[in-house]
């Protein structure tokens, strides 16, 4: 080995360890296609469940809907089984999503030879979790309030903000990602009533895109 | 191309070195395991370049307790940042040289 190639391999073991101690870089992108499927079961699941409700016999729940879309006034709801079964529908795919995730990024950990649980994963799973907990929170304070139409663009912006902080911390694509969320929730957040639908993109379509995109960079070899 | 390579540190010639002062730059403190498990190094080995660097005053060494268990973590030093980072320097104009 010559010395200038000694020294190009050195540079490259630098940054490889200064990557790989730093940051997580074993997020799968088949998690995000799976994770994009299911969220796309569940708006679907919500979508059909909303629609059951509103054709319920009386047509006395057109005012309700009518106001639920546009939020003219808060709809009266509470904690009536229609929030219950849609809290429910959401915390089915967010569980199905967690679960399917941690099974393939410990897969592909395994194949990139990081540890799942490290300094770098830790960090990560941390930076993540404090604008979604915050997020989560807000929205469950929305739907207490009765302001259902802000549900959706709530969760959608800080779903995104938590991609964006997080970014420092695993591949740097994901903020794109956060960005693209953050923009939908704004927009969701002017057109109030369409939560469902943006929720299907932001959730559903977006991350199959991302997973399909991160598939074909960074794992098909 | 003498001159160049005369920045080339010394205390970096060392693979081992090299990747201590690479994972100590992008991490604030790092445990004696942690860095044993990213450089896939032996115990004795590692502490012997560790030491090397502390000598140079590149790495500080902070020795505590957890419990009953000793608890070793290392941090870069001013001196060793700026001493790693001309070495980069070095090799790189070297390379494109």
């Amino acid at each position: 080995m010559t010395d200038q190639e000694k020294h190009l391999q050195d540079l490259k073991e630098i940054r490889s360890l200064m990557e790989k101690s730093s940051k997580f870089v074993s997020l799968s992108g088949l998690s995000g296609i799976i994770t994009g499927v299911v969220a796309l079961i569940g708006a679907a699941l919500a979508y059909y469940r909303l629609q059951q409700h509103w054709m319920q016999s009386d047509g006395g729940r057109f005012a309700e809907y009518s106001s639920f879309v546009h939020n003219t006034i808060p709809v009266q709801l509470g904690w009536s089984n229609l929030v219950f079964d849609l809290v429910a529908i959401a915390c089915g795919v967010l569980f199905v999503a967690v679960v399917a995730s941690t099974y393939l990024t410990v897969k592909t950990a395994k194949k990139n030879g990081q540890s799942m649980w490290d300094k770098s994963s830790q960090l990560l799973a941390v930076n993540m979790m404090i604008p979604l907990a915050i997020g989560g929170v807000f929205a469950l304070i929305m739907i207490k309030q009765d302001l259902f139409g802000l549900v959706a663009p709530v969760t959608l912006i800080f779903y995104g903000l938590a991609l964006i902080n997080s970014s420092k911390y695993t591949l740097h694509d994901i903020r794109y990602l956060g960005f693209a969320e953050v923009i939908l929730g704004l927009m969701n957040a002017a057109s109030i009533g369409y939560g469902i639908f943006y929720w299907a993109i932001g959730f559903g379509l977006l991350h199959i895109i991302y997973g399909v995109l991160m598939y074909f960079k960074y794992e098909r070899k | 191309m003498k001159g160049i390579i005369a920045h080339l540190n010394k205390a970096f010639e060392n693979r081992i070195r090299l990747g201590i002062m690479s994972v100590l730059l992008v991490n604030d403190t790092v445990e004696f395991n942690r860095m044993k498990e990213l450089l896939d190094v032996s115990d004795g080995n590692l502490a012997s370049h560790i030491s090397a660097l502390e000598k140079e005053e590149y790495v500080l060494v902070q020795k505590q307790f957890v419990g009953k268990k000793p608890n070793t973590t290392y941090k870069v030093t001013k001196l060793g940042k700026k001493a790693f980072e001309d070495h980069l320097t070095a090799l790189e104009k070297l390379l494109k040289g």
